[in-house]
């Protein structure tokens, strides 16, 4: 047996000055309103996501649209755009439904019938940022892993059944609901605040994206597609969401890294800086090397994306397989080398352990997205 | 100015002035050198064109397409790639004009004598001594893991000049004559059986103070360089996915569905996956090359490479089970390059052992990428003040 690798693809693995000068906009608008200490103070307060930053984000520097193209009212831009906003998210684990609404519910729209108003609509209003629109499969679902969905349409649209850890479904006014028709899977539009629909609120491991179970009693859905092409764009926006997940993971890792080398470059003991000790440093240099690496896997998947490149489901597998576990080792080692301080709520480290923990599960964990390759590159189990 | 055009223009000369199959093959490469399209980065009148490095290509192309003969550079490859390098920047002009050409050729073969027993990750410990004498200078000492010195005309040296100064300051570089009658190469066997090395006494060697690289007491600086470009090297050339050791392994996996267990499945898939990540790594090093913002990458590539051969080899072996207890040669070779993938998995795995060794331990290697890369601070030095002569050895 051979492996079907169909050559070796010819990726673009740098930015761009315009995806440069895209990551400086949405860095400064995180330093002003969400950093760390920021996040951590607005956590408690009941308020699910950060609606001010988030209209900042998304309509003022227009990020909510760079997947939809400009004629379906968005940026016209691609998923290597999107990535970078990621990597900035990552940074600052800013409570804001990007990668939920802005990548995964927009791409499950794409997969629709744009030329429908009721399809172009909507993206448009989550393009623009006017409106928070989540797909409603449990966070942990692979994108080979989408299965028979858990709620039941009737002739007349009126769905019923239960999804449960929906990320940000609590800030979501849209919900994309993957449904069983007589004659198959379909996805369906509901309006959140619909008659029919409940939502209850999680106790999340990760604080920054909340999850939420969704309890749809007779809610009244707008068909958006059947068969076939809702199967294949619930997929596909899984796959979107997978591969950029690892910028974001590659975010996150970042901080934790940077912010490990500046406290250890500053904490004495022993009458010298910590971080000049070789038990130390040498953990960080290896965590450096790990982080670049997973800077040239998230960059794989993000070109991949835009390219729409025939290697995009193992760029995508590979990416998810290695920036999952750099990303809970960077939060880990941040933890770690801070001693006790990185042990207190009031030090933001923990924000980044909870939030690469949830991440390492959420849309495949490493694991699952190795057995994915197995089949793609031709190593079969046993 | 030197642009592709001209460069097939005058490639196109060499090859009608001195057709390849008419052309025994060390006069071809002399004639390629003296038309400057050796490495054409160098200056004119030295085998080159002061033409961009990236320029290269084209020549090699055109002469890979008219069959023309190469100097196999893997045979030659300390020569081309560290001392070259550092001829051009601080030998003479009739240190280049003497050394360059047959260098290049492959004509004389050169070899480093930098490594000692009592200094390997501190170089600037070594304790071969160059004492004044006449004009000339006389070497005494020992150097070790020196490949092709069995093979080579020249050797790069650096020798203590001074044991009063700090250990970085009392050092100068020498071109050493192999052929002088104080110099003796004995084979440097290894866990796998062959000597790709050799330990290098070194007993009253003569050298004349015409073939001194450098100032007196700037040999470390001068090192720098050789060792700067050992490096350059890396990130040069494109690898297609599963090349290299993790491609023999998947070529293993499915040809052999009998030895194929959950335990071994896992770890191959992981394997899989940091190897290909390394690809993309190194691939985005050589992009960011290309568009000449070079990143820190490079300092890392080669932990991760060193780790990964050594895993991967490892996994192997197991893998293959009752084959897996077998070598296939003890015997002492003298192999004229090293060869990471080839033999069968066990020498693969023995061999590899020596990546997270040679040319910089990764222990090291994490001490630079901390320091230089993330710039945490350093760990105190108790040795960089004290006059080498009082050093503890």
């Amino acid at each position: 047996m051979t492996a079907p690798l169909h050559g070796t693809p010819d990726p673009d693995l740098l930015y761009s000055a315009d995806e440069e000068a895209l990551r400086d906009a949405v860095r400064s608008l995180l330093a002003d309103r969400s950093d760390p200490a920021t996040v951590l103070a607005g956590l408690e307060s009941a308020v699910p996501y950060d609606a001010s930053l988030w209209r900042s984000l998304a309509a003022e520097i227009g990020t909510a649209g760079l997947l939809v193209p400009e004629k379906l009212g968005g940026q016209g831009a691609s998923a290597r755009e999107a990535a970078v906003v990621l990597e900035e998210l990552g940074r600052s684990v800013a409570p804001v439904p990007y990668l939920t609404s802005a990548v995964i519910a927009v791409t499950a729209l794409l997969g629709c019938d744009t030329g429908r108003e009721d399809v172009a609509g909507p993206l448009a209003a989550l393009a623009g940022g006017r409106t928070v629109g989540v797909l409603a499969l449990p966070l942990p679902t692979a994108p080979d892993g989408v299965g028979d969905p858990a709620v039941q349409a009737d002739e007349a649209g009126s769905l019923t059944g239960r999804v449960t850890s929906v990320a940000d479904a609590a800030a979501a006014e849209l919900l994309l609901v993957w449904a069983r028709r007589a004659d198959g899977p379909a996805l369906y539009a509901v309006e959140a605040a619909a008659d029919g629909v409940r939502t209850e609120a999680v106790t999340s491991l990760d604080l920054t994206r909340p999850l939420a179970h969704l309890t749809l009693d007779g809610a009244r859905g707008r068909l958006l597609a059947t068969g076939d092409r809702a199967r294949t764009a619930v997929e596909r926006a899984l796959l979107a969401g997978a591969g950029l997940l690892a910028s974001e993971q590659l975010g996150v890792a970042e901080w934790c890294l940077a912010e490990t080398v500046r406290h250890t470059a500053q904490r004495t003991q022993f009458g010298r800086p910590v971080g000049s000790f070789q038990a130390l440093k040498h953990r960080m240099a290896a965590l450096w090397l790990d982080v670049a690496s997973a800077r040239a896997a998230a960059r794989n998947a993000a070109d991949a994306l835009a390219t729409g490149s025939p290697d995009l489901p193992v760029a995508v597998a590979v990416a998810q397989a290695y920036c999952a576990p750099v990303a809970v080792r960077a939060a880990e080692e941040c933890i770690q080398l801070h001693g006790g301080i990185g042990m207190t709520w009031e030090h933001p480290a923990h924000l980044f352990l909870k939030r690469a923990k949830s991440d390492q599960i959420a849309l495949g964990t490493p694991g699952r997205h190795r057995d994915a390759l197995a089949g793609l590159v031709g190593l079969g189990a046993p | 100015m030197t642009d592709a055009d001209e460069l097939r223009r005058r490639t196109r000369e060499l090859l009608a002035a001195c057709p390849p199959a008419a052309t025994e093959r060390t006069d071809f490469l002399r004639a390629r050198f003296d038309a400057g399209l050796a490495w054409v980065h160098f200056p004119a009148g030295l085998g080159g064109l002061d033409a961009p490095r990236s320029l290269q290509a084209v020549v090699d192309a055109e002469l890979e397409a008219a069959g023309a003969p190469g100097n196999d550079p893997g045979r030659i490859a300390i020569g081309l790639g560290m001392a070259a390098p550092t001829l051009l920047r601080f030998g003479t002009d009739e240190q280049k004009q003497r050394f360059l050409r047959p260098l290049w050729t492959g004509e004389e073969v050169w070899c480093q004598l930098f490594s000692e027993p009592g200094a390997g990750s501190d170089l600037a410990a070594l304790a071969t001594r160059a004492v004044r004498d006449d004009g000339d200078w006389v070497v005494d000492g020992q150097k070790v893991w020196t490949s092709s010195a069995h093979l080579a005309r020249w050797a790069i040296l650096i020798a203590r000049t001074d044991p009063d100064l700090p250990k970085h300051r009392g050092i100068s570089y020498f071109i050493c004559d192999m052929t002088d009658p104080g110099v003796e190469v004995r084979p440097l066997r290894q866990i796998t059986g062959e000597a790709e090395f050799n330990e290098v006494f070194l007993t009253g060697v003569r050298i004349p103070d015409a073939h001194r690289l450098g100032e007196v007491g700037e040999g470390w600086k001068v090192a720098q360089t050789t060792l700067m470009n050992e490096r350059v090297a890396i990130g040069g050339t494109r690898i297609p996915r599963e090349g290299g050791m993790i491609g023999v392994a998947a070529a293993g996996w499915r040809e052999r569905p009998e030895l194929r267990t959950h335990d071994l499945h896992q770890r191959l898939l992981k394997l899989w996956v940091e190897a290909e990540v390394a690809r993309l790594t190194g691939e985005r090093l050589r992009q960011q090359l290309t568009k000449g913002q070079p990143g820190p990458e490079g300092s890392g590539m080669k932990l991760a490479f060193a780790r990964l051969a050594q895993e991967i080899s490892g996994w192997e072996v197991e893998f293959l089970g009752e084959d897996g207890l077998t070598y296939d040669d003890w015997t002492l070779r003298r192999p004229e390059r090293v060869d990471f993938t080839g033999r069968q998995a066990g020498y693969r795995y023995l061999r590899a052992k020596g990546n997270s060794i040679e040319g910089g331990t990764s222990e090291v290697l994490l001490n630079i990428v901390a320091e230089r890369v993330l710039g945490l601070p350093p760990e105190p030095r108790t040795d960089k003040d004290v006059a080498w002569k009082d050093l503890p050895r």
